[in-house]
């Protein structure tokens, strides 16, 4: 009897003790592509990144233990739905992140809602993720399409760019960049002449160039992403196109992209981003380590990459604060709570409609002569304060704010 | 100048030539896979593997070796048609006498792997191949700007067709292989090395594939996919052409890339599909292709 006693004792004082360590477990799945035209951009190149995110919050923070997953979902709105319900359902995966394809994106972010667990967007563009479509159980981390027309769109405008054609990726993503590009152009005084719509994952663009051409419009705006991009950039070169006088708009460019194509090809290219691994001692310190563990000395980071660590290390801090195993809407609002504050970002806060609020840069892209060493892309243009970056909360139209 | 269904004549004269650029492309591809269907009766799936390997030679070789576009058009079919004859050697032989369906998953499982090795060394976002400097620039033909490289694909791709199709349909040795297809047992009596023949004619199979990669790497973007994106294309182009036959895939090849150049002025698109529309028209009035023979 005593020694049952005694056994109790110990019992009750085990119990107590953990409560100021609670252990938590988290598990994070990053849904990506990683094996078609935006692999590099995200791909295995993002699950690097929540790993190193992962090692840094639980350096810290030891009784938080975080299982991370990964899978493919081949650009297809089905396979990341199926993949994002199983995980969800069966695998008791907490939150999702990354998930390049606004497509895909648009759809994960709506069964995240329906199961009221997280998702966080690094990889896709579509505005529409905080706007028309919005839900208190997604955020949208990186940048967005609004963000890219407003940033490329308004400095070509002004710099005398004022009659537009675009060449636009015909799925959720090209059609929300060329509107919210198409609105600034003729917000800024300028005209769309006309625009083409070619498939997801095209390799010829010459008949879609050819067009573009023959419009006569002083830019042409590439509203694609990825190899896209890349084809397209390589075959208006083959053209002549920019000799001939008209310029080429990249509104959504990737330092993998630039890699891809070669300074020779891309150089004088303008375009707009939130991240660049060169730009300070932090980034260039993080990507020497995102460049070990990736196991890739050539390769660099892109600002979906970075996106991914900073979504991960703030749903963490999120999940600590909270303890035990919360709902997604209260992460969520906890998120948005908390100011973000990171290495890569720096400070920053999430609106109530979702949208991570940072920095916008605009860059140029070097020369071949001016570049000094591996991976010396871009010439900082301009800072887009975090304030002027992002659609103004009023106007995107989502449920969250009105409500 | 006048207006052809609202479109302006030189832009539909612009994209006519276009499509007869990307059929080549085609031309060559189907021509190597009906090659090699014809002769070996394999269904070869790594034929996009085989395209991309021979950008990526071209460029290795650039890169590590210093070795001008032109050398890697000789040098990088040369390679992979050597790992085309290790392929016939160590795999395919031991598949004729099966179902064709086996050399399909052989050969598709081959690019699966090839593909994934690629990809997992060098990413999927490509590697950069500039347009040789003695082809850069082009001329302004009134109704559209004709880059000299693109001129170029033209002319090199349809000597190569030509050429392929003259060695089979009217040579000696085309008699031989057309006649070892046949009657293998029959041609060997005459003391004719059969066995090796077909490892050959696989070989030249995938140094075709290689040599219209070297040709794609200044064009399209050097990247694992860019073989698996067109394959499929050039398979609907074999079948509206008719299995295994030379003629009908140089044909079909340039043909269906007018058919789809013409697609993207009307209707963009539906660029990616309207080969496969063509193919089930074209199956359901000729079963055999456009220039099979029924069997």
């Amino acid at each position: 009897m005593k020694r049952l006693l005694s056994l109790a004792a110990i019992g009750a004082a085990l119990a107590c003790a953990p409560a100021q360590a609670e252990d938590i477990n988290v598990k994070i799945g990053v849904l990506t592509d990683m094996s078609s035209l935006y692999a590099d951009l995200g791909g295995p190149g993002s699950v690097v990144a929540a790993k190193l995110a992962i090692a840094d919050f639980t350096k810290d923070h030891p009784n938080v233990k975080v299982e991370l997953i990964s899978g493919d979902h081949q650009n297809k709105a089905d396979v990341g739905s199926n993949l994002a319900n199983q995980w969800f359902d069966v695998d008791k995966v907490d939150m999702i992140i990354d998930t390049p394809n606004s497509g895909v994106a648009l759809a994960v972010s709506q069964i995240a809602a329906s199961k009221n667990k997280l998702f966080i967007g690094s990889g896709p563009a579509a505005s529409d993720l905080t706007g028309s479509k919005c839900n208190a159980n997604t955020i949208h981390w990186t940048y967005d399409t609004w963000m890219l027309a407003n940033g490329t769109g308004k400095a070509i405008v002004k710099t005398g760019g004022d009659t537009w054609f675009f060449l636009t990726a015909d799925y959720a993503f090209g059609h929300a960049l060329e509107r919210d590009t198409g609105e600034v152009v003729e917000k800024n005084g300028g005209k769309v002449l006309g625009k083409v719509r070619h498939p997801l994952n095209t390799a010829d663009f010459s008949s879609f160039l050819l067009q573009a051409q023959s419009s006569k419009a002083k830019v042409i705006g590439l509203a694609n992403a990825g190899g896209d991009t890349v084809n397209s950039i390589k075959q208006a070169a083959e053209f002549g196109i920019v000799k001939g006088g008209q310029k080429l708009a990249g509104l959504l460019v990737f330092a993998s992209d630039i890699n891809a194509l070669g300074l020779q090809t891309a150089q004088g290219l303008t375009f707009t981003e939130t991240w660049y691994w060169d730009m300070n001692d932090a980034n260039r310190a993080w990507t020497k380590r995102w460049q070990e563990e990736r196991k890739a000395a050539g390769k660099f980071p892109t600002m979906v990459h970075a996106g991914v660590y900073s979504g991960v290390l703030h749903y963490l801090k999120a999940r600590a604060a909270l303890g035990g195993s919360p709902d997604g809407k209260t992460v969520t609002a906890k998120m948005k709570e908390l100011k973000t504050d990171d290495p890569l970002f720096g400070k920053g806060e999430i609106r109530v409609d979702g949208r991570k609020i940072h920095d916008a840069y605009l860059f140029e892209v070097k020369k071949p002569s001016e570049s000094k060493h591996p991976g010396d892309f871009y010439t900082l243009k301009a800072t887009i304060p975090a304030a002027e970056a992002f659609r103004p909360l009023k106007e995107g139209g989502c449920p969250l704010v009105s409500g | 100048m006048f207006e052809i269904f609202g479109i302006p004549s030189a832009a539909l004269f612009g994209q006519l030539l276009i499509g007869l650029i990307n059929g080549s492309f085609y031309a060559l591809l189907s021509l190597g896979l009906a090659v090699i269907f014809g002769m070996l009766n394999i269904i070869n799936f790594a034929h996009g593997a085989q395209y991309m390997l021979g950008a990526f030679a071209a460029y290795l070789l650039l890169e590590l070796l210093g070795v001008n576009y032109w050398w890697a058009l000789l040098v990088a079919p040369l390679i992979v048609g050597l790992i085309g004859v290790v392929i016939e050697r160590t795999l395919l032989q031991w598949l004729y006498k099966l179902d064709h369906l086996y050399g399909l998953l052989l050969t598709f499982g081959l690019a699966l792997v090839i593909e994934g090795l690629v990809r997992n060394r060098y990413g999927s976002a490509g590697l950069p191949y500039t347009v040789p400097e003695s082809l850069t620039g082009g001329t302004n033909l009134g109704f559209m700007f004709l880059p000299n490289y693109r001129a170029w694909v033209i002319a090199a791709s349809l000597g190569v067709c030509l050429a392929t199709w003259f060695v089979i349909e009217r040579t000696k040795l085309g008699a031989y292989l057309r006649a070892a297809t046949e009657n293998p047992t029959l041609v060997r009596a005459f003391g004719i090395n059969v066995p090796l023949m077909i490892t050959l004619t696989y070989g030249f199979g995938a140094a075709l594939a290689a040599f219209a990669g070297v040709m794609a790497a200044p064009i399209y973007n050097v990247s694992p996919q860019m073989g698996s994106s067109l394959i499929i294309v050039v398979f609907a182009v074999v079948v509206i052409g008719g299995m295994g036959s030379i003629m009908g895939a140089i044909v079909t090849g340039f043909g269906l890339g007018i058919v789809e150049g013409l697609t993207k002025v009307f209707f963009p698109e539906a660029s990616n599909t309207v080969i496969f529309v063509v193919m089930a028209i074209v199956l359901l009035v000729r079963p055999a292709g456009l220039f099979g023979r029924r069997t």
